[in-house]
C-alpha cells in the first residue's frame, strides 16, 4: 500500500499532499458562498446601511427591522404576508408527504414485483427523468382549466404529485433489499401492506430522506402555481409573493432590498436546516442514483 | 394487460396506481396534448382548427426573432451552461473525494447550497449585486477600483445579460447530479486505481480517463441527464433578473420564454405548442448525447 502513488479517493486524516486539492476548493466554496453570506447580513441591516454609499458587505447595527416589516406587510390587495407564508407551509408540508407515499408505494412494486409492463413502466419513468415542466405549461394549463383547478388550494399540490426522480431513486433503492428478507416475511404470515410498512418503509428511510428533500426544494421554490393557474391572492404562496418583491427592487427602491433580503433568508433558511440534518441519508442514496 | 403471469395479482397495480394516475395527468397527458396541439391553430377561445405543419413552417421561416434570437440564445446558454456545469461539478466532486470527510462534507455543503434555492428566489439577490445604479454592489466595486467610471445597466443591457444569465447560472448547478457523482467517485473500489498502475498508467490525467470515468459510468449519465434537465429549467431566469418578457432586445430570450410570451401574452396556443414540441425534442437530444458518452447500453 505504502508504495502505491496514486490517488487516495476518500482518506482517512489530513496530509499535505491534499493541500493543492483544498487551495483549489476553499476559494471556490467561498466565493460560491458570498451572495448567501451576502443576503445574510443584507437582511439585518437597518436602512441607513441599506442606503450607505458606498454599500457595504458586512452589517454593523443589526436589526430584526426588515423581518418586523415583512411580516406587518401586506401586499396591494391587503392580503397579509403570513397568509402566504401559512400557505407555502401547508402546501409543502401535504406535497412532501404525499410524493415520500406516492413513489415509495410505485418503487416498491416496481422494484419486487414481477407483473406485465413492469420494465416498459420502468422506462418511460427514466425517459421522463428529462421532462421539463415549463415546456408543456400551456396543455399544463388547458388540462387544469378542464379538470376545473383553476383558483384551487389543489392546483399547487396535484401537478407536483408524480416526481419521476423520486420514484427512480427509490426504485434503485429498494432492488439492494434481499428477496429473501420479503419471501422470509411472507411466509411468516405477512401481507403485502404489512411487507411494504414494516420492512420496506424502514429499510429505504435514506431514499425517502432524499425524495423529502428534492420534493421539499421542488415545491417550496416553486412560483408557477401561483402565477399561472391561481388569481385568488389568498390562495397564492410565498415564494411568488418573494418573485414579486424583485420587481419593486429594482432601481433605487432601496427600502424594498431589505425587505427583499429579509424574504430571501426566509426561503433559503429551511432548505438548508433540512439539507444538513438529511445530508448523510442523501449521500447513500446517491450511491445508487446511476442510470444502467 | 388482463393475463398476469401465474393468478391474478393485481397487488402491483394497487401500489402503482396513485403515481401513475398524477404522472398520466400531468405528465402524459400534457406531453401528448402539446404534440396535438401543435398542429391545430387556437387561440383559446375558439375549438382548434387543424392546419397541419404550418406551425413548425411558420417557426423555421417566419419567426425571425426565434431563428435570430431564441435559437442561437438557448444554444449558447445550453452548450455552457450544460456541459460547463457539468464538467465543474464532475471536478469538483473529484477533488473534494481527496479530502477527508469532515471538510469534505463542509466544503460540499457550501457548493450544493446556492442549487437549493436557486432560480426565482435568488434573483433577488442576484437583482441587487447587479442594481443598475452606483449603490449597485457589483457598479461601486468597480467604480472605487476605477475599472468604471459610470454606472452600467448591468440586466438591463443586451450585452452583458446573457453572460450575467450564465454566470447565475453556473453558480446554482452543482445540484443533485454534483451529489450523485460526489458519490459516485467515493465508491470506487481502491484496488481498481492499484491494478491500473500496475497496469501502466502513470498520471492523474489518465487515471480520471481510464479508471475514475469508467467506473463511475451510471453516476455520470445521473449527472448528465440532471445537467440537461436543469439547464432547460433554468430558462425563466432572464425573465426573473431583467424583469421583463421579453428581456430587453430579446438579449436573455430562451425557448420557455418565447413559449410563455406566445401562449399567455399572445394567446396563440397552437403556435405556443410547436415550440414546446420543439423544445421537449432539444432537450431529447441534449440526453442522447449523454446516453451515448455514458450508457452501457443502447
Amino acid at each position: 500500500m505504502s508504495a502505491f502513488q496514486g490517488t487516495r479517493m476518500n482518506p482517512s486524516k489530513f496530509h499535505k499532499s491534499q493541500l493543492k486539492f483544498l487551495a483549489f476548493l476553499i476559494p471556490l466554496a467561498i466565493f460560491m458562498a458570498l451572495p448567501i453570506v451576502y443576503i445574510f447580513f443584507h437582511a439585518f441591516k437597518p436602512i441607513d446601511e441599506l442606503f450607505a454609499y458606498p454599500p457595504r458587505f458586512f452589517v454593523e447595527n443589526p436589526t430584526l427591522q426588515n423581518f418586523v416589516d415583512l411580516f406587518t406587510k401586506t401586499n396591494d390587495t391587503g392580503v397579509p404576508m403570513s397568509r402566504f407564508l401559512f400557505n407555502s407551509v401547508v402546501i409543502t408540508l401535504i406535497v412532501v408527504v404525499l410524493t415520500v407515499i406516492i413513489s415509495t408505494m410505485a418503487g416498491y412494486a416496481l422494484s419486487k414485483k414481477n407483473f406485465r409492463m413492469k420494465k416498459a413502466i420502468f422506462e418511460i419513468n427514466t425517459l421522463a427523468l428529462m421532462f421539463v415542466p415549463a415546456a408543456v405549461m400551456i396543455p399544463r394549463y388547458l388540462l387544469i382549466d378542464e379538470l376545473g383547478l383553476i383558483n384551487t388550494f389543489l392546483v399547487h399540490i396535484l401537478p407536483l404529485l408524480a416526481m419521476p426522480i423520486g420514484l427512480f431513486l427509490v426504485k434503485q433503492f429498494i432492488d439492494q433489499i434481499p428477496d429473501e428478507l420479503l419471501e422470509a416475511a411472507r411466509l411468516d404470515g405477512a401481507s403485502d401492506f404489512q411487507i411494504f410498512v414494516r420492512i420496506i418503509i424502514p429499510l429505504v428511510k435514506p431514499a425517502i430522506a432524499t425524495i423529502a428533500i428534492l420534493s421539499f426544494q421542488l415545491v417550496w421554490n416553486s412560483v408557477e402555481s401561483s402565477s399561472l393557474y391561481v388569481n385568488d391572492e389568498g390562495l397564492k404562496t410565498f415564494s411568488f409573493y418573494m418573485s414579486t418583491l424583485t420587481s419593486t427592487v429594482e432601481g433605487n427602491n432601496v427600502a424594498g432590498q431589505g425587505l427583499a433580503a429579509a424574504a430571501s433568508l426566509i426561503m433559503f433558511v429551511p432548505n438548508l436546516i433540512i439539507f444538513i440534518i438529511l445530508q448523510s441519508q442523501v449521500m447513500n442514496t446517491m450511491a445508487h442514483s446511476g442510470i444502467k | 394487460m388482463k393475463k398476469k403471469p401465474n393468478k391474478r395479482d393485481y397487488s402491483p397495480w394497487m401500489f402503482l396506481a396513485p403515481y401513475i394516475i398524477f404522472f398520466t395527468t400531468f405528465i402524459i397527458i400534457p406531453v401528448a396534448a402539446a404534440i396535438l396541439l401543435s398542429f391545430t391553430y387556437f387561440n383559446a377561445i375558439e375549438t382548434p382548427t387543424f392546419i397541419g405543419l404550418s406551425n413548425y413552417v411558420g417557426l423555421i421561416t417566419q419567426d425571425e426573432v426565434f431563428m435570430q434570437k431564441i435559437l442561437p440564445n438557448t444554444l449558447t446558454f445550453a452548450l455552457i451552461v450544460g456541459p460547463g456545469g457539468y464538467i465543474l461539478s464532475f471536478i469538483l466532486a473529484w477533488a473534494l473525494a481527496q479530502v477527508p470527510k469532515r471538510m469534505r462534507t463542509v466544503l460540499a455543503l457550501i457548493i450544493y447550497s446556492p442549487s437549493m434555492t436557486a432560480g426565482v428566489a435568488m434573483a433577488v439577490v442576484w437583482t441587487i449585486i447587479f442594481s443598475g445604479d452606483e449603490t449597485g454592489y457589483l457598479n461601486s466595486l468597480l467604480l472605487t477600483m476605477g475599472v468604471l467610471l459610470e454606472p452600467i445597466q448591468w440586466l438591463q443591457s443586451p450585452e452583458y445579460l446573457m453572460k450575467i444569465m450564465i454566470f447565475v447560472t453556473l453558480w446554482g448547478s452543482m445540484g443533485v447530479g454534483f451529489l450523485a457523482m460526489l458519490s459516485g467517485v467515493l465508491n470506487i473500489n481502491t484496488e481498481i486505481y492499484e491494478a491500473g498502475y500496475i497496469d501502466g498508467i502513470n498520471n492523474r490525467f489518465q487515471e480520471i480517463i481510464y479508471i475514475t470515468i469508467p467506473s463511475m459510468k451510471p453516476q455520470m449519465l445521473f449527472g448528465a441527464v440532471m445537467a440537461v434537465v436543469g439547464t432547460f429549467q433554468a430558462g425563466a431566469i432572464g425573465v426573473a433578473l431583467s424583469g421583463a418578457n421579453p428581456t430587453p432586445q430579446y438579449a436573455g430570450q430562451l425557448m420557455v420564454n418565447h413559449l410563455e410570451d406566445y401562449g399567455f401574452i399572445r394567446y396563440e396556443m397552437g403556435y405556443a405548442a410547436a415550440i414546446s414540441v420543439v423544445l421537449l425534442i432539444v432537450v431529447y437530444l441534449f440526453s442522447k448525447v449523454a446516453w451515448r458518452l455514458f450508457g452501457e447500453k443502447d
